[in-house]
């Protein structure tokens, strides 16, 4: 409030100021008199105060000059500074020191840039001529006694001012016409202003002409007008050039024209909307064009969206937490869906899907950057696949059920053999034990102590002898059960006994021959043949007089040997080392010897002594082989889980692998009357296969896997170790690493 | 020996593909153009079966292209057009350094122009080829007219896309096309059957665009180019097959709802056209029940295309307009909606013989008694099912029935949504010969869907517990003999141990498969496990579902 009372008061002193100086110019010869009275009167020392109150206050003018808001001329604002400065104290405390020491600091400052200003002031349009020193800073004259000359050239002096505050003030107070009264500084006088000054200071603050009389809205009269006139502005004739042809018109001309012959722009074209025009395209269609893109593939279509996709899919089809997830841990690329499937419960909750654009983009691109290939899908009926194979029933006879099982043995059974009259069955085990079991009743008849692993027990097939041979560690053992009818036992015996007249010849060598004595012979063990190594595998001769052992060893040609027992003799058939020994086997009617190496299969005429054949049997490692009864197949079984059937007839190469097994396959059998042969593997099945061998060379022979007998129990990793068929039923023995025989018919 | 050495990769396969970049140069064509071209003419690279042979040696990544293909781009004369333009680009560049304004004016007004006419015949010879290939260019087009002017096309682009999209769905609600709706979450699917082709499109939702920075829209602007002539021509022999006038005097200043209210002029004003009706032809060849289902297929689809016949709907203002209005028309029914919302309703709200009301909010302040107020779903599901589903489901504020996607055809073995049963059940019971099964489902109906299954569940308990009961009964019957005779559990025997058998039998023959056929087999077989797997994994997933909803249900009747 304080502020703007006293923003009102200056703007009141200004109008004032603004009166002084109208009434000034107007009523200057009036008081010209007066002026020089004063002049004459004026003390020189308090002159001097004035001036310094003057400066004063002119310095504060300039300071406030910007605040105030009208325009007005300087030297007026002297006047007002000077009033101020008079009024200040009479009005109050409250701005007056506040004002003064505003002043006090921008002092300095503003003086200088009076100094530099000082001309600006200077106006042409000065009427005052009473003081002919013109539009001059007063403050010159500051330190003089006169204030300027008048016309004649006389010293005008400064009216001697003895007008304190309280004068001020009480004329202030008394004066009625105070507010008209103006201080005139280059005469020092004070002047009253008449009515019509300030009646004329009145309408120029209103920003209206000084003029009463002046009319601001005169009619205007127009000047140019777009009324023609009759005659012209300027009445000179026309020049010549108006009339002759421009030439250099005519060069520009001339080079258009030559720029459209030469084809180099081309005349305005006419707008066709023909692009937007359109008509039937395929009026005469003709196929013709087609053959030319033989090789052109239509894109495949974008696949039609499922339920997942619909925004109120079934419950079922949206993701649960899980789903979800995974969904974002996965790959862009391995993603089922590119979205989420998402429910809303209504159609206006649908929002925009923000991928569309993108996915519109990837079909664009797909269309012009991938290549295209016609993939033939293959559209087959899975059971057509399945090869129509003979019912096994229609196969039969081949064992079916396990029926027997025979417990005796505390540790592996690793190799079975049955009797050639099939009542019989040997077995021996890692707990160092031969058993001989009944058949039928699956009795254990017979416990021989051996003492070592039995690696191998084959029975004479001969079935008027009845001997036993086991292998253990780098022993054969020739047993004689005597489970069989006296003759048989005798026959037996006298084979026997008939070695014993060679015996000594046969001294030397890596072998040695010799008999069971005491307690041994009491068990039935009648003969031993010591080897250098140990043996794994036995196998007889079909007569029942000839004896293989298998000692495999990589670096001697001392693999294989074959021993006579009636003459006590022991032989090594080859001279070289050609592998791995893995199992050997005799051809049962002709004199062939068959030896499985870790590859193959070599077949050597013991009549002409070499190799007739080699059989490949792509596999990596044999372990097992069998000899059909007729000869003239052969089944390898292999550690890498195969099985190759062989026809010696047609190739050395296997006529049929067999993929049954999930394991090693660790042995093979063959029936001796039946078409049957069977496998054993480490994942503890046998799997009986039905090979028939048409005579018709033209039809191909057929195995027939039958069945797959299962009941052993995989310990240690193994399963079953040793198969054999019953010599005359359909029955097989398998033998496994849980200690049990078992017998399937 | 004479002659001369062969020298490698001058024969064979490594003669008949090109990289691009050698074949950009024979073409003379900057990398942009050449992608043009490519586009235009629909060249794609292609993938040689001996990389490495055709790339002579080297391994590098590179795109191949047929030699021909690129020899057929040699004669192309748009290829001409692109270098004029290019002469044309520096030219105004030039006479803008020179600030000649009157030669850019020249140039510009001699802006080389291409048509795509000749190519369009030449990619698609047949008026069916094109019709087969319609899919891409529709869904571009629906999606270039919702685009807005912000300079990422140019505007008369828009403009025509929007023209072509209108034309397109006046045609297919004058000749009642339409087959099948589809909401998705992406947007709505139609599918329409044009001359025995399907066509399906994908209509993006009525919202603006939020532009990708990752898309390059020169390369969607070149497809739109060929995908607006393509379907113009379409258009216009489209239009002409019905006998109607082409351009359509649709005011295209308007929006395309205001379009779609009005039907087209005819070019000869003659009465509708009688369908002409399937000749029966008994060919030798053709069983007569194929026949007889033929006939019933034709007489179905007859029906579905007057499925609205003599319905009037009345479109809420929240409801998507267009989709449902173009929906409805194709099936003959007449629609409207607020005349403040849109130019071109035909009736007011308070018009008494308004038969359906589609609203999409809770509910609604004045309801009028003689109409139904449904939610725009129902439409759509009438549409797929092929008959007037009953409106229960989908009155205002009623949780709705899942909407089911009708391009899944199960075949037998994949999962089957129960509501697609459902549906299944009433599409049969329009059959007179099954009245009875007919309202025994309309109850089913009214009871509600969680009921109905309810009623399955029931049914498969009832079964079980009949089996149930007559074990039970056996086993009394047993028991109150004092001899168990084993000789009845073998009866049931022979036919399991069969089964046995069989199996074993398969398993045997399994094992004697050659390696490659096993394979394919074994291949086979697990695509059918995972198949079933799945449906699996769904049917489990529904029922524990339904079984969850079954307890909050009773837990809410309980309290």
């Amino acid at each position: 409030m304080e502020e703007s009372s006293s923003r009102n008061m200056r703007r009141e002193e200004a109008k004032k100021v603004r009166q002084k100086t109208v009434k000034k110019r107007s009523t200057e010869e009036e008081e010209e008199e007066q002026d020089e009275i004063f002049n004459f009167n004026k003390k020189p020392a308090e002159e001097e105060e004035e001036e310094e109150d003057e400066d004063l206050s002119d310095s504060e003018d300039s300071v406030f000059s910007g605040l105030e808001d009208s325009g007005s001329d300087s030297e007026d604002e002297e006047e007002e500074g000077s009033n101020d400065k008079e009024d200040g104290d009479d009005e109050g405390l409250k701005t007056g020191p506040e004002e003064s020491e505003q002043i006090e600091e921008e002092k300095g400052g503003v003086t200088h840039k009076k100094q530099e200003d000082e001309y600006e002031r200077d106006s042409s349009d000065e009427e005052d001529i009473r003081n002919t020193v013109g539009n001059i800073p007063m403050e010159w004259y500051r330190d003089f006694p006169h204030i300027g000359y008048d016309l004649d050239g006389k010293k005008i002096y400064k009216p001697i001012r003895n007008k304190d505050e309280l004068d001020e003030f009480l004329d202030k107070m008394e004066n009625p016409d105070y507010w008209r009264t103006v201080h005139d500084k280059q005469t020092g006088s004070d002047i009253v202003l008449s009515d019509e000054q300030v009646e004329l200071v009145n309408r120029l603050q209103r920003g209206q002409f000084g003029d009463v009389n002046f009319n601001e809205y005169q009619p205007q009269v127009e000047f140019f007008s777009g009324d023609l006139m009759v005659h012209p502005v300027s009445n000179r004739p026309a020049d010549k050039r108006s009339f002759i042809p421009s030439l250099i018109e005519k060069e520009k001309v001339s080079k258009l024209v030559h720029a459209i012959k030469m084809g180099w722009i081309k005349p305005r074209r006419q707008d066709d909307d023909s692009r937007g025009r359109y008509y039937d395209l395929w009026t005469n269609e003709d196929s013709s064009i087609l053959a030319k893109h033989r090789m052109h593939l239509p894109a495949p279509k974008i696949p039609l969206p499922g339920h997942h996709e619909s925004y109120n899919p079934p419950p079922e089809y949206l993701f649960t937490d899980e789903e979800r997830a995974l969904w974002e841990q996965q790959d862009l690329s391995d993603r089922k869906f590119p979205f989420v499937p998402q429910r809303f419960s209504s159609l206006r909750q649908v929002p925009a899907f923000p991928r569309f654009i993108h996915e519109r983009f990837e079909r664009c691109l797909d269309l012009y950057l991938c290549p295209r290939q016609r993939k033939m899908r293959v559209n087959v009926n899975p059971e057509d696949l399945i090869p129509k194979l003979p019912k096994p029933k229609d196969l039969q006879p081949f064992p079916t059920t396990q029926s027997l099982v025979y417990r005796g043995h505390s540790g592996l059974v690793r190799s079975i053999s049955v009797s050639p009259s099939g009542q019989w069955l040997a077995s021996g085990s890692d707990d160092g034990s031969v058993r001989f079991w009944e058949v039928r009743s699956s009795r254990c008849m017979k416990t021989v102590q051996v003492g070592g692993a039995v690696r191998s027990v084959a029975w004479n097939p001969n079935p008027s002898v009845c001997l036993l041979a086991v292998a253990l560690d780098s022993v054969v053992l020739i047993l004689s059960p005597s489970l069989a009818d006296r003759q048989v036992v005798s026959s037996s015996e006298r084979l026997l006994s008939g070695q014993q007249e060679e015996e000594p010849a046969e001294g030397v060598g890596p072998v040695t021959w010799s008999e069971g004595e005491g307690e041994e012979l009491n068990q039935g063990i009648r003969l031993k043949i010591q080897h250098p190594k140990a043996v794994h595998q036995v196998a007889w001769h079909a007569k029942g007089d000839y004896l293989a052992s298998v000692m495999p060893d990589h670096s001697s040609h001392l693999q294989v040997f074959i021993h006579q027992v009636s003459r006590r003799r022991s032989q090594n058939p080859f001279r070289k080392n050609k592998g791995l020994v893995q199992c050997v086997s005799f051809h049962p009617v002709r004199p062939y010897f068959f030896v499985a190496t870790q590859r193959s299969v070599r077949i050597y005429n013991l009549v002409k002594q070499e190799m007739t054949k080699k059989l490949q049997a792509n596999s990596k490692w044999i372990s097992s082989m069998a000899v059909h009864p007729g000869g003239d197949h052969v089944v390898c079984g292999s550690y890498d889980c195969r099985l190759s059937w062989f026809d010696l007839d047609l190739s050395t190469k296997p006529y049929k692998m067999l993929r049954h097994h999930k394991k090693a396959v660790r042995g093979v059998a063959y029936h001796r009357l039946y078409p049957l042969f069977a496998s054993a593997s480490d994942d503890g099945s046998v799997i009986v296969c039905h090979g028939t061998v048409y005579n018709d060379l033209l039809q191909n022979p057929l195995i027939v896997p039958v069945k797959v007998l299962r009941g052993h129990v995989i310990t240690h990793d193994l399963g079953v170790l040793d198969v054999t068929f019953h010599p005359t039923q359909p029955w097989i023995f398998s033998s496994g690493s849980d200690a049990t025989i078992r017998l399937f018919t | 020996m004479g002659g001369l050495q062969k020298k490698k990769y001058e024969r064979g396969s490594a003669t008949n593909y090109i990289t691009r970049n050698k074949a950009r140069k024979k073409l003379q064509l900057s990398l942009p153009d050449f992608r043009r071209l490519c586009i235009l003419k629909g060249i794609y690279p292609h993938e040689p079966k001996h990389k490495k042979k055709v790339n002579k040696g080297s391994t590098a990544a590179r795109t191949f292209y047929l030699l021909k293909d690129i020899r057929f781009l040699l004669h192309e004369p748009i290829v001409r057009k692109f270098r004029d333009y290019k002469v044309f680009v520096r030219k105004l560049k030039k006479a803008y350094g020179k600030t000649e304004y009157s030669d850019v004016e020249r140039l510009r007004e001699n802006k080389p122009s291409y048509k795509l006419d000749h190519i369009i015949k030449e990619r698609y010879p047949t008026f069916i080829d094109a019709l087969r290939d319609i899919d891409d260019s529709l869904c571009m087009c629906f999606l270039f007219s919702t685009f807005a002017r912000t300079g990422k096309c140019h505007v008369q682009t828009i403009q025509l896309c929007r023209r072509l999209t209108v034309e397109w769905m006046n045609f297919v609600i004058t000749s009642r096309a339409l087959r099948k709706v589809f909401i998705s979450i992406k947007g709505i699917y139609y599918q329409a059957e044009v001359m025995g082709q399907l066509i399906t499109w994908l209509v993006p939702y009525q919202f603006s665009h939020d532009h990708p920075t990752d898309v390059d829209y020169r390369v969607m602007a070149t497809f739109t180019e060929l995908y607006t002539t393509l379907l113009g021509f379409i258009n216009f022999r489209l239009y002409h097959s019905l006998n109607l006038l082409y351009p359509p005097k649709v005011s295209l200043s308007l929006t395309k709802l205001s379009a779609l209210s009005s039907s087209l002029a005819r070019v000869v004003s003659t009465a509708e056209e009688e369908e002409a009706e399937l000749d029966q032809f008994p060919d030798e060849g053709e069983d007569i029940e194929k026949l007889e289902a033929r006939e019933k297929e034709q007489k179905q689809l007859e029906a579905q295309k007057k499925l609205f016949d003599g319905l009037k709907f009345f479109l809420n203002r929240e409801v998507p307009r267009e989709s449902l209005a173009f929906v409805i028309r194709c099936f003959g029914g007449e629609v409207s909606w607020d005349k403040s919302v849109c130019i071109g309703s035909t009736y007011e709200v308070t018009d008494e013989t308004i038969t359906h009301h589609i609203v999409d909010r809770p509910n609604v302040d004045k309801q009028y008694i003689n109409r139904y107020y449904i939610q725009p779903q129902w439409v759509y599901d009438c549409v797929n099912a092929k008959i007037v589903l009953p409106v229960e489901d989908y009155f205002l504020g009623v949780t709705l029935p899942p909407h089911l996607s009708p391009f899944v055809e199960e075949k037998d073995g994949d999962y089957v949504p129960p509501e697609k049963l459902k549906i299944m059940a009433l599409q049969r019971g329009e059959k007179p010969a099954h009245g009875q099964e007919d309202e025994e489902e309309e109850e089913d109906e009214e009871e509600g869907e969680d009921e109905e299954e309810e009623d399955d569940n029931e049914e498969e308990e009832d079964d079980e517990e009949e089996a149930d009961e007559k074990s039970l009964k056996k086993m009394e019957e047993q028991r109150s003999k004092v001899k168990v005779t084993p000789g009845k559990m073998k009866v049931e025997n022979p036919a399991r141990l069969e089964e046995e058998e069989k199996a074993e039998e398969k398993r045997l023959a399994i094992m004697m498969m050659k390696k490659k056929e096993k394979y394919l087999y074994d291949k086979i077989m697990f695509g059918k496990k995972r198949k079933v797997r799945e449906a699996n994994k769904l049917a489990a997933k529904r029922k524990a579902h339904d079984d969850a909803e079954k307890s909050k249900k009773k837990k809410k009747t309980r309290k």
